[in-house]
């Protein structure tokens, strides 16, 4: 705490509260927080989504949302940012405090060349031209290949870390003295996560800037910060060094997010009955091509190419990867919502290959193979109430509605939700509580195999141990086979037997998960283990009891 | 009800619903409030505004105030079947189309495509000129012109939707796709279809008037269109035989505007004004 304390503030947040509209969930968004940034330190915000971490950084670039207003102070350089005069906080933010996002997509202009988008922070604060020098060595600096062609390009011509790093260079422009990362790696792989954090923690060591790093995920936390806040319903219930908190935790919410953390720790692998297999893939293929104008070139991306596996009853296999490695379209294809080019696909009691059945010999099929998807909002009909969502597929079999009801209700509470909810539309539930939904939904038509599609990826981890371990449990009871895709090598590890990683469309390594997570053969797979945040802090057993 | 409450904060849309809810009144109870045939001699002819015949009289002896109120159930009429016509060939176009894609989509694109192109008032024309004037040829020459945009709205919605998550899940269910399309999307994409559906009342209302005004209406029904159409020749001398059917028309398509545009901020609340850049 005293070295905590002892560095000189850049910004000292006192009693900073925002108040929320009235009829929100809560009455404030941030409640009365005290931070201080230093210069030439990482401090990590922490939390859940909805703890108010993003608002307290739009409080501090004078940009919340517009009918909320900050009340409290902060102090930047002699003068209270709260309600400061647009015109005066417009000559700070940018120039002296700069700001880099989640979707590098979302926050660069598509329409301009991304050259003159940092050029335009240097004319928006009135440094004289020209600027093509400074904009090349910025890119330079940023480790961006060819600067002096990529400034020429549209965001949409770049991959999603070179956004990245340009966004990281339009903040970093003006040398501002603090920098505001709000999830700058959530929306990137773990190879390109683990160089953008590298990136800025040098920019930050060379140019001495304060940094504050809004995150959700402790790995980051654990590579990349010095002090630590975490923040719950708006309030800060925990702060210190990194050391300190990850390693003595002191509030409960701390602990429960830090157990929560997803381990790369082996696990011990049940008891395996060597059935017949249950579903197996083999050479499956899937090319999408399409044509640039009637007279352009085809341009053709093999999303998938001569995959195979094989599942067993009551087994977990595991499908990793990066985006773009084609492992969503395999699980597509596997349930045939995708058609694929070629390959065989064979479920267990079936004659024929599944990728060769016409819609009509598919149709009785399909209720032996379903699936959770990813996005807990979109995958629910907001339109239809709970049981409509559950039932649809057994009353789309001829099941009697007092049948389905009572099948709805046994549903629900197998994943553990009041059979109450039925009655109720999915606003009314939380993203956890519609994964559950979504979970009781597959169910229903007592599959053999449930392919999962990132399931949790797009949860809070408290809430994302929780909906592993329901899915890890019905699983065993229920004696399902189970494809489980993940871009995330911790929740694989949790919870498959098998492990397939897939890379550009092929599976490069397959193989009991201890082995292939612990003892990797290839060097993709190596490769996406080192890039995992926070490995340091929480592979190891050793650390384990300074994490629990 | 959160929608009604959304409704409600739109002051001109309640002032709008309002007059509209007049409009109707005065149309069902026509024959009580002014129980005089519109069609015939009540007095002497253009007689201007005055005790007897608050409205005037015609070229004819009609009285005016009669045929603006007995001309709102034919106007409303019209503007009413003629949407819900054009909204039905629309939605099931763009639905088909938004819904299946490939060539189904580019052919009913095509189809649709060919009709927008056409002028829509002089396609309207012709197809009255052709089928001979009548209540049942405005009607549907009016629902053939307008159901291009109804189609291109629905298709792009059903284009974005089908591709959601919980359509996928309802194919992995096993429900049919006649299910899917009309349970699981259509209530979905009906919002801004609803919108843009009592925009196109106002729409008909109009074209209705400016067929009658051109001789082609229903001889044998009094409509706000006709009156006018048959005061161009004494326009100069009796003001108030265009000018008070004149009224209704505008006053009517105002109210249905504002109603159209309050159900918008009703139903897409996040489309509520405009998005204003704070600097």
């Amino acid at each position: 705490m005293n070295a905590y304390a002892a560095a000189d503030p850049l910004v000292s947040i006192e009693d900073l509260t925002v108040q929320l509209p009235e009829g929100s969930d809560r009455l404030r968004a941030v409640d009365s927080i005290d931070l201080k940034i230093a210069s030439g330190r990482v401090l990590c915000l922490v939390g859940e989504s909805g703890s108010g971490k993003s608002m307290t950084a739009h409080a501090i670039m004078g940009l919340l949302p517009k009918p909320l207003v900050a009340q409290g102070m902060i102090r930047f350089d002699g003068e209270n940012l709260v309600g400061l005069p647009a015109d005066r906080h417009r000559r700070i933010r940018g120039r002296r405090i700069g700001m880099i996002f989640q979707e590098p997509l979302a926050a660069l202009n598509p329409v301009m060349r991304v050259g003159r988008q940092i050029e335009e922070v240097f004319r928006f604060h009135g440094v004289p031209g020209p600027y093509d020098e400074r904009v090349i060595s910025l890119l330079t600096d940023m480790g961006l290949p060819e600067p002096h062609l990529l400034r020429h390009a549209f965001p949409f011509s770049l991959s999603g870390g070179q956004r990245q790093r340009v966004m990281i260079a339009m903040a970093l422009a003006l040398d501002p003295e603090l920098l505001i990362a709000d999830e700058p790696t959530t929306a990137l792989d773990v190879t390109t996560q683990k160089q953008i954090l590298a990136l800025l923690k040098r920019a930050q060591a060379e140019r001495g800037m304060g940094v504050m790093l809004i995150t959700h995920d402790f790995g980051v936390v654990a590579e990349i910060g010095d002090e630590v806040a975490v923040m719950q319903h708006g309030r800060i219930v925990e702060r210190g060094s990194v050391a300190q908190v990850l390693g003595n935790p002191q509030h409960e919410y701390t602990k429960t997010l830090l157990a929560a953390v997803p381990r790369l720790v082996p696990r011990t692998a049940p008891e395996l009955p060597h059935d017949e297999p249950l579903l197996t893939a083999n050479a499956v293929r899937k090319t999408y091509s399409n044509r640039t104008g009637l007279f352009g070139p085809r341009r053709t991306v093999e999303a998938v190419r001569e995959a195979g596996f094989t599942l067993c009853r009551g087994q977990t296999l595991g499908i990793v990867g990066e985006s773009g490695s084609g492992k969503s379209t395999l699980a597509r294809i596997i349930v045939r919502l995708l058609t694929a080019d070629s390959g065989e696909v064979r479920l267990s009691g079936v004659e024929q290959n599944l990728l060769e059945l016409g819609t009509r010999e598919l149709a009785p099929l399909r209720k032996r193979v379903q699936m959770v998807f990813q996005d807990p909002f979109a995958s629910l009909n907001p339109r239809r109430t709970v049981f409509e969502i559950v039932a649809q597929g057994l009353l789309a079999h001829g099941v009697p509605r007092e049948a389905a009801r009572r099948r709805v209700a046994e549903l629900l509470e197998l994943v553990a939700l009041d059979p109450s909810s039925a009655e109720r539309y999915p606003n009314a539930f939380s993203g956890g509580q519609r994964q559950r939904i979504g979970i009781a939904r597959a169910l229903a038509m007592e599959p053999d195999v449930i392919v999962a599609d990132e399931p949790v990826s797009a949860l809070d981890v408290s809430i994302q141990a929780r909906v592993l371990d329901l899915l890890a449990d019905l699983q065993r009871r229920l004696k399902i086979g189970m494809l489980f895709i993940t871009h995330d090598l911790r929740v694989a590890a949790q919870i498959c037997d098998q492990v397939a990683v897939m890379q550009q469309g092929r599976i490069v390594e397959m193989g009991p998960s201890a082995d292939v997570l612990f003892n990797p053969a290839q060097d993709y797979t190596k490769l996406l283990i080192d890039s995992i945040p926070g490995r340091g802090a929480f592979l190891a057993p050793a650390s384990g009891d300074a994490a629990s | 009800m959160p929608f009604l409450k959304r409704f409600a904060e739109n002051w001109g849309a309640v002032a709008g619903l309002i007059v509209l809810g007049l409009i109707v009144m005065m149309a069902i109870t026509a024959s009580v409030i002014v129980p005089v045939d519109p069609m015939a001699t009540q007095g002497r002819p253009l007689l201007p505004p005055g005790r007897e015949f608050p409205f005037g009289t015609d070229m004819l002896g009609r009285d005016v105030l009669a045929g603006v109120v007995h001309g709102a159930r034919i106007s409303l009429m019209i503007g009413l079947v003629s949407t819900v016509i054009a909204a039905l060939i629309g939605i099931t176009i763009g639905a088909i189309a938004g819904f299946f894609g490939g060539w189904v989509d580019d052919a009913l694109v095509r189809l649709t495509e060919f009709f927008q192109t056409i002028p829509s008032f002089i396609f309207a024309i012709l197809l009255v000129a052709i089928m001979t004037p009548g209540l049942a040829s405005i009607v549907t020459a009016i629902a053939v012109v307008t159901w291009p945009p109804i189609a291109r709205l629905a298709r792009s919605e059903f284009m974005s939707l089908r591709r959601r998550e919980f359509v996928e899940a309802a194919v992995l269910s096993g429900v049919s796709r006649t299910r899917i399309i009309i349970f699981e999307v259509l209530p979905n994409a009906l919002s801004p279809l609803i919108v843009m559906s009592s925009l196109m009342i106002a729409t008909a209302i109009l074209t209705e008037s400016a067929l009658s005004f051109l001789g082609l209406g229903d001889p044998n029904r009094i409509s706000w269109g006709y009156m006018i159409g048959a005061a161009r020749t004494v326009f100069r001398q009796a003001w108030w035989l265009s000018v008070f059917p004149g009224l209704a028309i505008a006053i009517t398509v105002l109210a249905i505007n504002l109603v159209g545009e309050g159900l918008n901020d009703a139903l897409n609340p996040h489309l509520k004004g405009r998005v204003r850049v704070e600097t």
